[in-house]
């Protein structure tokens, strides 16, 4: 899914990971180790393995939250130093703050990401305008003004998902942000990024235990080892899009699937 | 059956306290106590009718007192709330000797602010202000270095300065913990305030409670110690009110009181 971006900078993709490696503390284990890869603008890359393989830790590499210990990391051609402002991120737990509705908490990155922040006060009915209209895209009409606690998990998750999209990052991190939601609305939050992304496309980091979830959404799939977290698998994702839930009851996705759980299976064993 | 169970909840604190005087004036009367060692509900009132512009009169300046040293403690007790819990290093220098400063007792620092302010007024506030700061510091601390750190993960991505998380998230975040902190520093004011007038002023409630008992007037000294109360009890529900008010977001659905 080429996307229609203004530069091509010297053949570079737009996210790369050169033999990365990073320990939390000083002489402590390394949480990832010699992790080299390449995401291309508009990729959807889903990465699954073990738990506590370091998949959380590539999240907070991308977004500039931590510094490699060894190796490189690029984003947009440029060495990642610190936050980018062009990642938008989404976790397992909504993280919605409770004395905000949704439509306020829909629109705190634009308080704070640049240029939006500086032009907040007096754009402010435009960007709730976007804001209105992301919420309504992702199914969530009508609950602009209530409070979190009045929404059910997946509708938590949906204006997360909406928090992190808002300020149209060219780079959307999800951490497990299905993990905690029932198997029926698990396919529904599928499909509702499916479609966000499928209609303007952006590139995709998805974290997940769920390989039918990899599968169904991603591109390319990444598996990692124990830790220290290493890629042990890429594989490419051919099932033609768009794809419908449907899909995921075909042979050629059973395959996928199965080829992934063998991976995981041999890294558990391991 | 619901209905009447809501109605008991409400009537609750009144029928206990009803209950307590009544049983309070039916033993001085049973017993036949002298009122200059315990004086009845029934002769406290009365000396509260016959006193009441003395009384009235010192518990407003013991009012103002309290306030003010609330007030300061407020202001201050935040400031500082706030550096403790938006820096670990802060915290870990400054909370030792915060806890062996609030473990002193106040009413022995009492003689050394008189030494330094003299009798009255200030020395009196000085220490509802050092009796009641301790618990908006802790609270307003505990709020802000509780943060959900994936949260702060969002925020930090998006290039958000430790300020931005402070404004944004952080002080929002601990306004709950901000307005609980008040309902007690409120009636620790009180404490500090009247233990301050009973050692060194000559005006305010603590004074005349103190002059009233060395002259036996013991029905005088009860009235001081219920004006007190009920200045503490109407403080601390004003507060509470006001929590209701403001951080309802916190504790939604459950009637929780504390």
């Amino acid at each position: 899914m080429p996307g229609q971006n203004e530069q091509r900078e010297c053949l570079m993709s737009f996210v790369e990971f050169e033999q990365v490696s990073l320990r939390y503390t000083e002489d402590g284990p390394k949480a990832i180790e010699g992790v080299t890869l390449h995401i291309e603008e508009g990729e959807f890359v889903a990465v699954v393995g073990p738990s506590g393989c370091g998949k959380s830790t590539l999240m907070k590499l991308v977004t500039g939250l931590k510094a490699p210990s060894e190796g490189y990391v690029y984003v947009n051609g440029r060495q990642v130093g610190g936050p980018l402002g062009i990642v938008g991120m989404a976790f397992q737990a909504s993280n919605l703050l409770p004395w905000r509705t949704t439509l306020e908490n829909v629109m705190l990155p634009l308080e704070i990401v640049e240029p939006y922040r500086s032009e907040f006060k007096r754009r402010r009915a435009e960007f709730e305008a976007h804001a209105r209209a992301l919420i309504a895209r992702v199914g969530l009409a009508g609950f602009e003004d209530k409070y979190p606690w009045e929404l059910s998990g997946g509708m938590q998750q949906r204006a997360s998902i909406c928090r992190a999209l808002v300020h149209k990052p060219r780079l959307l991190m999800l951490d497990e942000p299905f993990g905690a939601l029932d198997a029926f609305t698990r396919e529904e939050l599928w499909c509702m990024l499916r479609d966000l992304w499928q209609e303007q496309p952006f590139t995709v980091v998805l974290v997940t235990h769920d390989l039918r979830e990899a599968v169904f959404l991603a591109d390319t799939v990444y598996v990692m080892s124990k830790r220290p977290g290493r890629i042990l698998l890429e594989r490419q994702i051919d099932l033609p899009r768009p794809r419908d839930i449907d899909v995921t009851y075909s042979d050629a996705f059973s395959a996928h699937v199965h080829v992934l759980r063998e991976a995981i299976g041999r890294v558990r064993e391991s | 059956m619901q209905l009447s169970s809501r109605t008991l909840t409400r009537l609750a604190p009144w029928l206990l306290t009803l209950f307590v005087i009544v049983s309070w004036e039916a033993i001085c009367r049973g017993f036949a106590i002298p009122s200059f060692l315990m004086p009845a509900p029934s002769q406290i009132v009365d000396t509260g009718i016959d006193m009441a512009a003395p009384i009235m009169q010192h518990a407003t300046h013991t009012l103002l007192t309290t306030l003010a040293g609330f007030v300061v403690a407020v202001v201050f007790g935040a400031l500082l709330g706030m550096l403790l819990g938006s820096s670990r290093l802060i915290y870990k220098a400054v909370y030792p000797m915060l806890v062996g400063f609030n473990s002193v007792p106040k009413v022995a620092f009492v003689p050394v602010l008189v030494v330094w302010f003299g009798i009255g007024t200030l020395p009196a506030i000085l220490t509802a202000f050092l009796i009641s700061f301790f618990p908006v510091v802790v609270n307003v601390a505990t709020g802000l270095s509780t943060l959900e750190p994936e949260l702060e993960d969002v925020l930090r991505s998006l290039g958000a300065s430790r300020l931005d998380i402070l404004r944004k998230v952080g002080l929002p975040r601990s306004m709950p913990f901000f307005f609980a902190s008040l309902k007690v520093a409120i009636t620790l004011a009180f404490v500090g305030s009247v233990m301050s007038e009973t050692v060194a002023s000559n005006v305010g409630v603590g004074y005349l409670m103190m002059s009233a008992s060395s002259s036996m007037n013991m029905p005088l000294v009860f009235a001081g110690l219920v004006v007190i109360g009920i200045m503490g009890v109407v403080m601390y529900e004003l507060f509470a009110q006001l929590e209701r008010r403001i951080t309802g977001w916190a504790n939604r659905g459950q009637n929780s009181g504390m």
